[in-house]
């Protein structure tokens, strides 16, 4: 178990980059390296993608040949916390368009308070409309600026 | 004589009413985040960034400026009563300051802690008013490749003391210069990176990914835990606060090493106010006759690396306004800022907008004195921002995120660019990789991408322009040395031991 996930963050973000880096070569190499007037917009890409390749190679290789005791762990277990608060937070800017954003983010507020810190429901709600209230009264209503209204109005 | 006449005319500008009030409120938002362990300077500027856009421009950087010194005074706070520090540069605080708390001296300790920011603070700024015009007079010979050489070596500089492996720094590096490549070639009208998308024509904004790499994952990361650190009390009264004439003659020293050592630090690009503050309280145990107590509670301890992150924070303002280069992630924000409100920091910038430099300069001796006000008799009342539930603090902090990315554009495609950042800032956390670089090359890609180009052109495509001249010769030297100092064993050991502490 161990063993599986020893550094593994290393090697993965190494590949990841390494496929950037090619992105960014394969790219810029369809564009102009050089034009008559100077260095085109090819120029400076191919360089940095080149260097990302390179770079990520280096990672990818000493991760590769550090002794597997050497190796940092990452405590995967608590990502599902931060990685679930992302999910609800990217579903809320999803549902923008539909519930508007003081809908959305007083649900997402209600399920940090209660799935995240696992408070009482009553006290989740009550933060959850406390703050979108607040932010109601702070942005669009005190300094008149816009936020994403859904099919109710708001 | 000119330096006195731009301060005076710097006062008049920082005592209007409107700037006054936005001093009080920048130093004021600037203690609150730095009390509040998980939200640094860099998320918080980020995130009030776009809610500056109707200011008036003097008022939004004497407030900007203001929280970014004003955080500085509050991490001293957490440092002490918790032993958890507000930001980064106040780690070195926790050393003497909690074990000062721990022995009843709370309040002697966050006392020499205000009165060194304060007069560090101040020090940094008089050397910021002394060193930043005649800087700007000489880097105005400067031409494209110099300005490259220079960029070039922050970035060396960022890279080479942003954290333990200088291979993931300078892929974070990359990664920022990606990203700003994002949009249409200004030179050749090419779209670049645009993945056919018709919102990144013009670029991907600095504001969205400086708020999802700072703020949103700053916010995901706390979120992992739910563990609530031990608060000591906090003294009342201001007499309980007041340090001794013995403390204060102690201190002597440490009032002079915080302010040069911090002012210094700072002017270096990438160096920060962390490794001023560790630099000045290395120094101050080096001096000192009883270098055994460091650790134990020594009032030194806790002047020393206070008053250099304030000091610091001056020196950081002389690269940033002569010359257009931030040498942290939050100076990169704020360059961003100053060019989003139509300035253009570098050699011209003071003779161009002599107000504006004067006011923030009288701004900030004014927010000197109002945090040292704020900091001695309002501790208590601050300490008390600290049982602040992290189930309310964090939706706020996510949700003033995203009113500030939408009031920029008033689109929610940059909204799930928000997330995109987020979740890198996140992940970028989460598997060591520094986000500063990435910032601090997304603020100066697009600079240096010009400067070359411009360079080569220049040069008819000879790359040997960057070379023959002494100033960029220098400069790009410097940059390799600073990039090959993995490959010398013992100058890496010195740097990785100096990360470690």
């Amino acid at each position: 178990m161990e063993g599986k996930t020893r550094n593994s963050g290393d090697l993965w973000s190494g590949l990841a980059l390494a496929a950037l880096g090619a992105y960014i070569v394969v790219q810029a190499s369809r564009w102009d390296y050089l034009t008559p007037e100077g260095p085109g917009a090819g120029f400076f890409p191919l360089w940095y993608g080149i260097a990302i390749v390179a770079l990520s190679a280096v990672l990818v290789v000493s991760n590769l040949r550090q002794r597997s005791s050497l190796r940092v762990t990452i405590a995967w277990d608590r990502v599902g916390r931060a990685l679930s608060t992302w999910l609800a937070l990217a579903l809320s800017v999803a549902l923008f368009k539909p519930l508007g954003f003081l809908i959305s983010f007083a649900l997402v507020t209600y399920f940090v308070v209660a799935v995240m810190y696992r408070r009482p429901l009553k006290i989740a709600a009550l933060v959850a409309t406390a703050i979108a209230a607040g932010f109601y009264l702070v942005f669009p209503f005190a300094l008149g600026l816009a936020l994403p209204v859904g099919v109710l109005g708001f | 004589m000119e330096i006195i006449t731009g301060l005076a005319n710097g006062f008049a500008v920082a005592l209007e009413p409107a700037n006054l009030f936005w001093c009080f409120v920048g130093v004021f938002l600037g203690t609150v985040v730095g009390i509040l362990p998980g939200l640094g300077p860099p998320a918080t500027v980020a995130m009030l960034l776009p809610l500056t856009f109707n200011m008036n421009p003097a008022g939004a950087i004497i407030m900007m400026a203001g929280i970014y010194y004003g955080a500085k005074y509050g991490g001293s706070t957490t440092s002490i009563l918790l032993n958890v520090p507000g930001e980064s540069a106040s780690v070195v605080t926790c050393l003497d300051g909690y074990q000062m708390a721990r022995k009843g001296r709370a309040g002697a300790a966050l006392g020499i802690a205000a009165i060194a920011s304060f007069v560090a603070g101040t020090v940094g700024v008089l050397g910021l008013m002394l060193v930043a015009p005649p800087l700007a007079k000489f880097a105005l010979s400067f031409s494209s490749p110099e300005y490259f050489g220079l960029m070039a070596l922050g970035l060396a500089m960022v890279v080479l003391l942003a954290g333990r492996s200088m291979v993931k720094a300078l892929l974070a590096a990359l990664v920022g210069l990606w990203i700003g490549s994002a949009g249409t070639d200004l030179f050749t009208t090419t779209s670049r990176f645009t993945f056919g998308q018709m919102e990144l024509l013009s670029g991907i904004d600095f504001v969205v990914v400086a708020i999802g790499i700072f703020a949103l994952g700053e916010v995901l990361s706390n979120i992992e835990s739910r563990e609530e650190a031990q608060l000591l009390p906090a003294p009342k009264g201001l007499k309980n606060l007041l340090p001794t004439v013995q403390d204060l003659k102690d201190c002597r020293f440490a009032f002079f090493n915080g302010s040069v050592l911090g002012f210094l630090v700072g002017v270096l690009p990438g160096a920060g106010s962390t490794i001023a503050s560790f630099l000045s309280y290395g120094v101050e145990k080096a001096v000192s006759r009883r270098p055994e107590q460091f650790g134990t509670g020594v009032i030194e301890g806790v002047a020393a690396p206070e008053g250099a992150n304030n000091s610091e924070t001056g020196g950081a303002l002389v690269p940033l306004l002569t010359l257009g280069i931030p040498g942290s992630g939050t100076t990169a924000i704020l360059l961003a800022a100053l060019v989003l409100w139509g300035f253009k920091p570098g050699p011209l910038f003071i003779p161009e907008n002599p107000a504006l430099f004067w006011g923030l300069v009288a701004s900030m001796y004014i927010g000197n004195v109002m945090l040292l006000v704020l900091n001695l008799p309002l501790v208590p009342l601050f300490a008390q921002v600290l049982k602040t539930p992290a189930y309310i603090l964090y939706p706020l902090i996510l949700g003033v995120s995203m009113v500030g990315v939408f009031s920029v554009s008033g689109s929610t495609f940059d909204l799930a660019l928000l997330m995109a950042f987020g979740l890198l800032g996140y992940l970028m956390r989460k598997l060591d990789y520094p986000s500063a670089p990435l910032i601090l090359s997304l603020a100066l890609g697009a600079g240096m991408e010009r400067a070359l180009r411009q360079s080569l052109m220049m040069s008819e495509g000879s790359v040997s322009i960057l070379v023959s001249r002494p100033m960029s010769a220098v400069m790009l030297s410097l940059a390799v040395l600073v990039l090959m100092i993995p490959l010398f064993g013992r100058f890496n050991a010195w740097r990785l031991r100096a990360l470690e502490q």
